[in-house]
């Protein structure tokens, strides 16, 4: 049991100096991209090749009979963002990026170990320029970010505690515990920490409010219900370093005198629960977590609650339904969750990469995280950046860095030499921007004035073939989808800004369609209670402000630039290349199809339902199809 | 996820096991949706009967249990498939085109219009908002493994497999 902070740091010295005698480390990335690309069978492979050869040994610092070593060490570790090319291996002390690894590459792997060497034909090639980067700090997609919540993800091992100390783990509650509770909140307040669940509330405000009220019991929650489509930094970060997210809680807890808390992890990440389940049992068995926690009077106990898929509970006022076994539905405000929250008592909830950064304070102090970033937004940002760009994955830069740095730095710019489009950022909530806005910086407050939003930290990139009608469209569709029907607004407004939309991108939509989006989105904005109404109209309005050609375009010229919406494109036959076989029009299935045998046939556009069965059946290559 | 090669009637309940499950969650109501959550992993749906043993075990009414059970995706009132396809239509996988995907699917084991199970009840198709993997999109789950970088191809051959492995049993 560790009852001291002079223990923990007992443990990161000897871990660390058992780390340095072994003579290799071998990271093998096990975030939930990786795995599905075979990460899995690359580490086992590892394994046994290292057994093999007599190479291998695990760190392992409690061992009172610690032997020197000069052998490797391989670990699963967690997502090293760099998803695109995974499987992911990294070679430590040297950092050295093997991408896109195979069973087959262990061999090769283990003997450049040896002779230190490098297996070229993994490493990371630019696509553009194909130098060769052997190692991860120096590709682009890494050089520009600064790690702050994601510090930890892909450096250690997830599911070893005692990784987690050496890399100064649990030294932050025990530097809370040396302090008064209102000392924990002043530092939280002075490094002026906002959500980053998407409204940048300051968490040290919220938590102030919690720590006056008086109240038998107080609860924390950790949101990791991260539903926004096209974001998954929360999800990292739990799979990936699980026990800085307890830490952040047990330093809230430590704050507004709350004894209990709750992680609502959303029921897709089940990986996510298990590590963070077994980080629960292993802090809880180190004496970290749970009653008296570093010999203090504060116990602290952690819960892991499954959602069971509704998207509103991201809400918080839904969330703590849903954890009381209701519907989640939300709930007017005030009273706030922090005043009466679960079960009614004074609630925290924040957001998992807002609690990660919580620990990463109290370990490095304030001065060091308001040196990052803004004034108005210190420390840095969690992206998800995917879409159209060469490099897809999980990022980390300063608040305040522009759009373009992110889309074209680490991104590498858009695939195959497309042309940018526009950026999707805030998923759902947010907001399309365009090539003039790319110079706009990515914190809360600039987002705001040019009505989009940071959210959760979705950014999806588009190109010249993406249809932002149709984008517009299929957030109007989730959204509608996922209204919980409490408010008519909400519930039936979205029903018909999604038949609006739907109309338009089947050709048959009207010019004054397009005052009406804008009214009925303004009047759900208005007559919604939560945030998933209010917001719900932002990719349309925001898409019809700078995207209005396309609308038109769909409208009145009744075409598609992107090539997308299915309803806009038409099938025609060239008089040049047909032959007059007749095969098209037998197998079309309406009728569409007619004329004379041994000389050109013709569509009847207004039958085609666009099937594509005669592009299919012809053999001449006579049929093409136009928008 | 556990998945039971038993074809479950609407009469055939286990009580022992609702009555274990029960006893491990609790009767307080913040259980219910963890005792609902069990249920439909070892069914793979919710049969009617359970939910009115579950609300009375609860002390709670039978419509308050429906209205749960409806409210979230995660719990279904009819049996799904003994494979549960879940196509990500989350905005990476969207814009990368998960759509011809799921109508690969939908075409390849024979869904037609408004079905999701499949009437041998091998397949269930279903679209998901986001599985978070956008990195590989677009994405696929079957049970819980994900597959990334789908084409209607690649599906379509994983599918085949699947559909020789079910055929065995």
């Amino acid at each position: 049991m560790i009852t001291t902070q002079g223990q923990i740091q007992d443990i990161q010295k000897r871990y660390n100096e058992a780390l340095e005698r072994a003579k290799a480390r071998i990271l093998v990335c096990a975030g939930t991209g990786c795995v599905a690309s075979g990460s899995p069978v690359v580490y086992e492979g590892l394994m046994a090749e290292l057994k093999k050869r007599g190479l291998h040994t695990t760190i392992d610092c409690l061992l009172e009979d610690e032997h020197a070593t000069s052998g490797v060490t391989v670990v699963n570790s967690g997502c090293h963002g760099f998803c695109e090319k995974g499987p992911l291996v990294r070679i430590e002390p040297e950092g050295i990026l093997y991408t896109k690894v195979q069973v087959g590459d262990v061999g090769e792997i283990v003997d450049a170990i040896v002779e230190g060497t490098l297996v070229e034909r993994l490493l990371y090639h630019d696509p553009r320029t194909n130098e060769v980067f052997p190692h991860e700090h120096e590709i682009p997609f890494y050089r520009y970010q600064t790690r702050v919540a994601l510090h930890n993800c892909g450096e250690i091992d997830p599911e070893d505690i005692r990784a987690y100390m050496a890399h100064d783990g649990y030294q932050g509650v025990a530097k809370a515990l040396s302090m008064t509770p209102q000392q924990v909140i002043e530092q939280i307040l002075n490094a002026n920490l906002r959500g980053r669940g998407g409204g940048g509330f300051p968490a040290g405000r919220k938590w102030t409010i919690a720590a006056s009220q008086q109240a038998d019991q107080k609860y924390i929650i950790c949101n990791g219900d991260e539903g926004d489509p096209g974001a998954f930094m929360d999800r990292s970060i739990m799979e990936g370093d699980p026990h800085s997210v307890l830490e952040g809680m047990m330093i809230a807890g430590y704050a507004i005198g709350a004894s209990k808390g709750y992680i609502y992890v959303r029921a897709e990440y089940p990986l996510a629960v298990r590590r963070l389940e077994k980080a629960i049992v292993d802090a809880q068995e180190a004496g970290l977590l749970g009653s008296n926690v570093l010999g203090s009077d504060f116990s602290f106990h952690i819960q892991v609650k499954e959602g069971a898929g509704a998207f509103v509970c991201g809400e918080e006022s839904a969330l703590i339904a849903s954890i009381e076994g209701q519907r989640g539905m939300p709930r007017p405000k005030p009273p706030f969750p922090a005043v009466a929250g679960l079960w009614g008592k004074p609630t925290i909830i924040n957001n998992v990469e807002t609690l990660a950064n919580v620990s990463r304070i109290m370990i490095r102090g304030v001065e060091w995280f308001k040196s990052i970033g803004t004034p108005n937004s210190p420390g840095t940002k969690t992206f998800a950046l995917t879409g159209e760009v060469e490099n897809t994955g999980l990022i980390e830069v300063p608040m305040g860095c522009t759009i373009e740095e992110v889309v074209f730095k680490i991104g590498g710019g858009i695939r195959g030499g497309r042309k940018f489009k526009a950026v999707q950022i805030g998923g759902p909530s947010g907001g399309c921007l365009t090539e003039d806005q790319l110079d706009i910086t990515l914190d809360f407050d600039s987002l705001q004035k040019v009505g989009a939003m940071i959210g959760s930290g979705g950014l999806v990139v588009m190109d010249e073939k993406t249809c932002v009608v149709e984008v517009a469209r299929f957030f109007m569709n989730f959204i509608q989808n996922e209204s919980c029907g409490k408010c008519t607004f909400c519930r039936e407004g979205t029903l018909q800004m999604l038949k609006i939309l739907q109309r338009i991108v089947d050709g048959n939509g009207t010019l004054e369609d397009l005052d009406l989006l804008v009214e009925v989105g303004e009047m759900v904005q208005i007559g919604s209670l939560c945030g998933l109404g209010k917001t719900a109209p932002n990719p349309v309005l925001s898409t019809l402000e700078n995207f209005r050609d396309e609308y038109l375009a769909h409208i009145v010229e009744k075409r598609c630039p992107a090539g997308v919406c299915q309803g806009l494109k038409r099938f025609v036959i060239s008089a040049d290349k047909c032959k007059g076989c007749s095969r098209c029009a037998k197998v079309c299935p309406v009728g569409a199809i007619s004329g004379e045998v041994r000389s050109p046939f013709v569509i009847d556009v207004e039958k085609c339902i666009k099937c594509g069965a005669c592009v299919e059946a012809c053999k001449f290559m006579a049929i093409e199809e136009v928008s | 996820m556990v998945i039971t090669d038993q074809v479950v009637e609407k009469k055939e309940l286990d009580l022992d096991f609702l009555t274990a499950t029960i006893e491990e969650k609790g009767t307080k109501s913040a259980a219910l949706i963890p005792i609902l959550q069990a249920i439909q992993e070892k069914y793979r749906y919710l049969p009617e009967q359970a939910m009115v043993l579950v609300a009375q075990a609860l002390g709670l009414s039978a419509a308050t249990v429906y209205g749960v059970a409806t409210f979230y995706a995660q719990f279904s009132l009819e049996p799904k498939g003994k494979y549960v396809i879940k196509v990500c239509d989350g905005t990476a996988c969207h814009v990368r085109g998960s759509l011809p995907v799921y109508d690969a699917i939908c075409k390849k084991v024979k869904l037609v219009n408004g079905k999701f199970t499949t009437a041998d009840g091998l397949f269930t198709v279903e679209t998901v908002s986001c599985l978070g993997a956008c990195g590989l999109a677009p994405v696929v789950t079957i049970n819980d493994k994900v597959y990334g970088q789908m084409t209607a191809e690649a599906i379509t051959m994983i599918i085949d497999t699947l559909e020789e492995g079910g055929a065995q049993q």
